[in-house]
């Protein structure tokens, strides 16, 4: 069965890069513009994994990981933020909310794949 | 991975932040200190060089990063927004268009304007930030390490790592891909069942890794859960040289006293880790992880003496290696000329000369032939990749063992086994193996097996693939071969005959095409790549139980052992390897067989092809003739000659293109005589008479 990955992020660009090479690797993609799209689309579908942006309007990363780790359907999904090298300390933020792990924009599709591959296995 | 990811998406959406990022920075100019308006011209221009970054604008990033910085400062509250700002990044606003515009074919964008605003931007920001990004770029791994190395990896999750949704087990299984990984479990701190939280992780690892890469690329498997655990990672064969200076043990220095005998030490040497346990000193966990540690450090010992041993190797070029075989088969040649004359002659002293020479050119070839000679094991590895992304592709679970991967063959014929073994390993996994609810159904285990395994069988190399899939169904075969006018409807073929349908051009029983095989140009590739080789194929099946496909192929291409045959007063060789046996056919059987050219061997039908009359040779046949029974794609086919001279060492040389069409002799080699001798292609030449035959027949 093909996993299914939500990628949440408010910039067109990068959910279509994302989603491109998820789905040119099996898995099944959910998109959501930000977090508040996000925690209205989990309810009922099943999701393996989640990649989220961390600066989005309506509701940043942070709060939903935060939120996402309060529903017991994701007490244990692998979380993975994207963040920037210049945002070391919300790295840190992002982790103690309960994130799993976290990509560094920019980054090519065989490092997303490998993080990928690291969380969900 | 080739992701084709269109630039388009990236500059529309750029323009489109903007023209939202003028609109905001306009808003901004009247209430400079909402912070929501901040955030939103911060995010823009952090979406744009992000998303840049990505789509390769590097220009593009290079310069919002420096607009991004300032206003991370003023959204944090140590920078106020100013006019001056305000007027420098919608500057730098329509910098980005130009540099958009120049990427999309129009004028480039002004450097001198760039460098203007990125200095003006920097005045008014206090500089910060740069030095981090350096401080990452130092954390680049180190360089390798030469050769595997022994590390000792201790893994010490907190209980509550799951909650960060970690699974240590992933990051074993990372550390198991990273080279020879023995894991032991500490379980020690697991509770009673009913004080048991399966929500906390209470087990603890010991890993010993034996890797050639460093320590660094350890320590980044565990990247993510640096704060989560306690790791501990130490190389453990460093200190190598001291260790050989052990001082000797108690025990050894007692034996060599005589004061005690070996049994009495045995006795008394009750393992340390035993007394260790009863003693309450530590736990039997810890002695396992221990005695592993103990155990992973001798054998990369061993290892690394035995690398040190095959360590005398030149590099040759293989341009050279061929020049030697090629000069070994002349002298093959040669001396088979020499023993011809020697023998003639009837020279004592001559004779010892040519025998002694025949040992050492036997002897010669042999070598020369061993030089080539390569283990198959790196091919076999391959497979293990392709029959992973396959199983996955195809949502089927296999399991791929192999067996003889140190089996040596020539290295031609290495190189061009590669494809042939994807074929069949690709129909394995899509035909062969069933979905896993399909295999639960019969009972099967779910995990599929497919074996693959190289053995040495005299002059030949059988590989074989087996897998445990649902078999072929030698009906279906048939039925399928008929409607695609492959077979005719009253044909009658033996289980299998039928099996080596699935060779046949245009043949596949998928009833659907996939993009792993169905098309049918598969395996017909592989039959005919294999028949290059001068190899035969062999499929048993047994429905529902499996299928195993057995190559038969020659050790080397550039001498075989043929058996050499004459009609008139030409010669043939035939290659021994498919050989059965001999018959002779006397005029009784010629009359009993009513003019049809079959042979009855000890009861059973053989059909025969005259070499004579397929080559139109000239000449009257002899009373008797001899049939040559070969074994031509799992089918007995005889191969009617005058003579059957006997075994002969074949240097084989090609036709050259002069020949190309001639595509029933696979070779030629010259006889001691200096006689040349074509050397048949036993399967195309039964192929084309049973294609003239059809014609004839009119079927």
């Amino acid at each position: 069965m093909a996993k299914t990955i939500m990628t949440v992020d408010d910039s067109s660009s990068v959910r279509q890069m994302v989603g491109l090479t998820l789905k040119g690797e099996g898995y099944q993609v959910v998109e959501a513009v930000d977090g508040k799209d996000a925690l209205g689309k989990v309810s009922g579908a099943a999701i393996d994994m989640v990649i989220t942006d961390l600066n989005m309007p309506n509701m940043d990363g942070i709060t939903l990981i935060r939120e996402l780790r309060k529903l017991p359907a994701f007490k244990f999904t692998p979380i993975v933020m994207l963040t920037t090298e210049s945002q070391a300390e919300r790295k840190q933020e992002g982790k103690d909310a309960g994130a799993t792990g976290w990509i560094v924009k920019p980054f090519k599709p065989e490092q997303l794949i490998g993080v990928i591959k690291k969380v969900l296995g | 991975m080739a992701v084709e990811i269109d630039t388009s998406a990236f500059t529309e959406e750029a323009y489109e932040l903007l023209s939202e990022l003028e609109d905001s920075l306009l808003e901004l100019e009247e209430r400079p200190t909402d912070i929501e308006l901040i955030s939103r011209v911060f995010r823009a221009m952090h979406t744009i060089k992000g998303s840049g970054a990505m789509f390769g604008f590097d220009e593009v990033a290079k310069f919002t990063h420096e607009v991004e910085t300032v206003f991370d400062m003023a959204r944090s509250g140590s920078l106020p927004v100013t006019k001056a700002l305000i007027d420098l990044t919608l500057a730098a606003r329509d910098q980005i268009r130009s540099i958009l515009d120049a990427s999309r074919g129009g004028p480039p964008a002004n450097q001198d304007n760039a460098n203007r605003i990125i200095a003006g931007l920097r005045a008014l920001a206090p500089q910060k930030g740069g030095a981090a990004a350096v401080e990452s770029k130092a954390a680049a791994p180190k360089a390798e390490t030469d050769g595997p190395h022994v590390f000792r990896v201790r893994f010490e999750p907190r209980p509550e790592i799951f909650s960060s949704g970690t699974n240590p087990l992933l990051l074993l299984n990372e550390l198991r891909d990273m080279g020879q990984c023995r894991v032991v479990a500490l379980t020690n701190a697991l509770p009673s069942l009913e004080d048991l939280d399966p929500e906390r992780c209470y087990t603890q690892w010991e890993i010993f890794l034996t890797t050639t890469q460093g320590e660094n690329a350890i320590r980044d498997v565990f990247i993510f859960v640096e704060d989560d655990c306690t790791l501990n990672v130490r190389l453990l064969d460093r200190d190598e040289a001291q260790e050989d200076a052990e001082p000797k043990k108690l025990g050894e220095i007692l034996l060599e006293r005589g004061d005690i005998n070996e049994e009495a030490l045995g006795k008394a040497l009750t393992p340390l880790g035993d007394r260790l346990v009863n003693a309450g000193v530590v736990s039997a966990d810890k002695v396992r992880a221990a005695l592993t540690e103990q155990r992973v450090v001798q054998e990369q010992k061993q290892q690394q003496s035995k690398a040190a041993e095959v360590d005398a190797v030149v590099r040759v070029p293989s341009t050279k290696l061929d020049k030697l075989v090629n000069l070994v088969g002349e002298l093959v040649t040669v001396q088979a000329r020499l023993n011809q004359i020697s023998g003639r002659l009837n020279n004592q002293h001559l004779q010892l000369v040519s025998e002694e020479i025949e040992r050492l050119t036997g002897e010669l070839r042999d070598n020369t032939m061993s030089i080539r000679m390569l283990a198959i094991g790196s091919t076999f590895n391959k497979f293990k990749r392709l029959v992973r992304d396959l199983s996955t592709e195809l949502g089927k679970q296999i399991e791929l063992t192999t067996a003889g991967a140190d089996t040596e063959l020539d290295k031609t014929v290495i190189d061009q086994l590669n494809d042939p073994l994807v074929h069949i390993i690709r129909n394995s996994i899509d035909h062969g193996i069933e979905k896993p609810d399909v295999r639960a159904l019969t009972g099967k285990p779910l995990v599929g097996q497919i074996h693959l395994s190289a053995v040495h069988s005299g002059t030949s190399v059988l590989i074989q693939v087996k897998d445990d899939g649902k078999g072929l169904d030698p009906q279906l075969l048939r039925r399928k071969a008929v409607e695609k006018g492959l077979l005719s409807p009253d044909a009658v073929l033996s289980d299998p005959e039928a099996f080596m349908l699935i060779f046949g051009a245009g043949f596949s029983t998928a009833e659907k095409i996939t993009n792993v095989s169905g098309r049918g140009v598969g395996m017909d590739v592989v039959r005919k790549s294999i028949e290059s080789l001068r190899g035969t194929i062999d499929v048993q099946s047994q429905l529902g139980i499996g299928t195993t496909i057995t190559l038969k192929l020659p050790l080397t291409l550039a001498i075989i052992e043929g058996l050499l045959v004459g009609v008139n007063h030409d010669y043939f060789v035939l290659p021994l390897a498919a050989v059965e046996e001999c018959v002779e056919l006397s005029p009784q059987d010629i009359a009993n067989s009513h003019g049809r050219r079959i042979v009855n061997v000890r009861g059973e039908i053989v059909p025969f092809i005259r070499v004579r009359e397929r080559f139109a040779m000239e000449g009257e046949r002899p009373v008797i003739e001899q049939i040559v029974i070969a074994n031509v794609d799992g089918r007995r086919v005889g191969f009617g000659v005058d003579t059957v001279v006997g075994q002969h060492q074949t240097v084989i040389k090609n036709l050259g293109d002069s020949f190309q069409y001639s595509d029933e002799f696979s070779g030629a080699t010259i006889l001691g005589d200096g006689t040349v001798a074509l050397l048949l292609d036993l399967a195309r030449m039964v192929r084309y008479v049973e294609l003239q035959e059809t014609k004839e027949t009119g079927g």
